[in-house]
């Protein structure tokens, strides 16, 4: 009984521990989300959405930065989403047993954890430097890279949750392997394919330090692939380090502006993963 | 298919067996399927060990045999399912209206289109009802929608599933229950007009009901085909079936006709396993 006592007792400090430990971290993530939107919706005007970002000491938005930053995500996520989804196709139904799998995969992962100030400076060295210019293409090939094994890693992992029952049966058919792929591989994992991608551009869309050597920012508005375009991130960086008030407080509400799409992201994903099972 | 190791030795009692007339089956009979010595190989490991015989126009071939005999494995042979995985060859010869199926040249999807699978667990596609069975059939033949649409009712009534799906043909297959999943599996199958069907256990995973109206289907469906049946249920092969092979360690151990099988074995070994004193 004495054992037993003593057992419950550790259990229940152990117990506390764990509370005190998700009371900790969660506490970090309120207090963030916190300040963002008391500081973010202060400032939250139509101004920020159809006005440009202002010379230091006036008012004004940030529709630049956000027009800036649909682009160059859309185009980055539009370049790295086919070349991941079939890299993640090949290596997950043509490619399971062969050695070059194993390589990239061992190299996709690299690249997934490679800091992205690493591929904004690589972008920077064939692109920028070679141009001679900064451009929002070169932003957006940054992104891209930065798309590519987050998209190939869940493209191979929802391909390989799909039973082989359901592929041998489709070839038990007699269907040709690209279009038990197509139409069945691709039907059965789409949440999971969706998901990847939506996961992809969250990621991206709050990247800073691969625009800044690449897209560079721009003052003004500017649709122009081939020349400097502002982004979010960036006019971030730049409107917080900066001493002036107005900027300070447009780069809260930016900010406010990533969370909330990186949230509304992440909760689809979510919504969209935990419907697979039942289907 | 790996637990032949772990399958109780059988006795040996050659000496026992009175002399009598060889079963087998008529010699007369017409051979749609003509299995000549065929080994298979897993890697290293000999799944079947010179199998000869051969499946008759119209009826219905049983393999029984307790699990990891190979019957399986033999079934996969015929529609060269264990074509998808490396390591895994067939040696010998199955002839199919006297061509040899084995050879490197013949083409796999014709010959899956021929030879139809249904398999133990039923894997309905991730598509509606009507779609399941449509697909294969789009693939093969270019059919106005009307007549499309009509084997499609075809199909399912011929696997006794029309009456209850009828209402509802773009439900999701996967909205089934078990048993109307395998018959809408074997729908699928028949839909394509296959010569030969092959049944991997298709009523293991089923309640009786469901399992006495596939087993109705089977009898409907040898009018017009020729099928092989796996089963661990010797009732189900007795009831099906007008030829049975008793299988065992990757060997033919016996094979003839149904009724002798299960009445008056040839060997020992056969009617220890359909007494049930091993197996």
């Amino acid at each position: 009984m004495a054992i037993y006592d003593s057992r419950r007792r550790r259990s229940k400090f152990y117990l506390g521990l764990c509370f005190l430990a998700v009371i900790i971290g969660l506490g970090w993530l309120a207090l963030i989300l916190g300040t963002l939107f008391f500081e973010g919706l202060r400032n939250i005007s139509p101004a920020v959405f159809t006005q440009m970002t202002p010379p230091p000491g006036s008012g004004g938005g940030l529709l630049n930065a956000i027009v800036g930053s649909l682009i160059m995500t859309t185009l980055g996520v539009a370049i790295g989403t086919p070349l991941g989804m079939l890299a993640g196709t090949y290596m997950a139904e043509y490619g399971r047993y062969s050695k070059l799998t194993v390589v990239v995969r061992f190299i996709n992962d690299i690249l997934l954890s490679a800091p992205s100030i690493v591929i904004g400076l690589f972008i920077y060295e064939v692109m920028v430097a070679k141009m001679g210019h900064f451009s929002a293409l070169a932003g957006a090939a940054a992104l891209a890279v930065i798309v590519i094994p987050v998209v190939v890693r869940t493209t191979e992992d929802m391909l390989l949750l799909v039973p082989d029952t359901l592929r041998e049966a489709a070839r038990a058919l007699g269907l040709p392997r690209s279009i038990v792929i197509g139409k069945v591989g691709y039907r059965a994992a789409r949440a999971g394919l969706i998901t990847g991608v939506l996961l992809a551009i969250a990621r991206v869309s709050g990247e800073t330090a691969p625009l800044l050597f690449t897209a560079l920012n721009n003052q003004f508005f500017s649709t122009n692939l081939n020349a400097p375009m502002a982004s979010l991130p960036a006019v971030i960086f730049q409107f917080a380090l900066s001493p002036y008030k107005e900027w300070q407080q447009l780069a809260w509400t930016g900010a406010l502006l990533i969370t909330l799409t990186v949230l509304a992201l992440s909760i689809t994903a979510r919504a969209l993963q935990s419907q697979r099972p039942a289907k | 298919m790996n637990d032949v190791s772990n399958t109780p030795p059988l006795p040996d009692v050659e000496a026992e067996i009175p002399a009598r007339a060889p079963a087998g089956i008529d010699s007369k009979l017409e051979k749609k399927v003509s299995i000549r010595n065929l080994n298979f190989y897993y890697g290293d490991s000999q799944a079947l060990k010179n199998i000869s015989l051969s499946l008759c126009t119209n009826m219905v071939t049983a393999f029984i045999g307790p699990s990891g005999c190979g019957k399986s494995t033999l079934l996969r042979v015929l529609n060269r399912m264990y074509d998808l995985y490396p390591k895994q060859r067939a040696e010998g010869e199955v002839l199919i209206d006297g061509v040899n199926i084995l050879r490197p040249e013949q083409d796999l999807n014709l010959l899956r289109a021929r030879v139809g699978m249904v398999f133990q667990k039923p894997t309905p596609f991730p598509m509606s009802i009507h779609d399941n069975i449509a697909f294969g059939l789009k693939l093969y033949e270019k059919l106005p929608k009307s007549e499309l649409d009509g084997r499609v009712e075809a199909a399912l009534k011929r696997a006794a599933l029309w009456d209850e799906v009828k209402e509802k043909l773009n439900a999701s297959g996967l909205s089934l229950s078990g048993g109307q999943q395998q018959r809408l599996c074997i729908a699928r199958t028949v839909a394509l007009q296959p010569e030969v069907i092959l049944l991997d256990e298709p009523c293991s995973a089923l309640d009786p009901i469901s399992t006495a109206k596939v087993e109705e289907t089977i009898d409907e469906l040898k009018e017009n085909y020729t099928i092989a049946i796996v089963t661990h249920n010797m009732q189900q092969a007795a009831r099906v079936s007008e030829h049975t092979a008793f299988m065992y360690l990757g060997e033919l151990i016996e094979f003839g006709v149904t009724a002798q099988i299960f009445t008056s074995p040839e060997k020992k070994q056969t009617q220890n396993y359909i007494t049930g004193r091993f197996g």
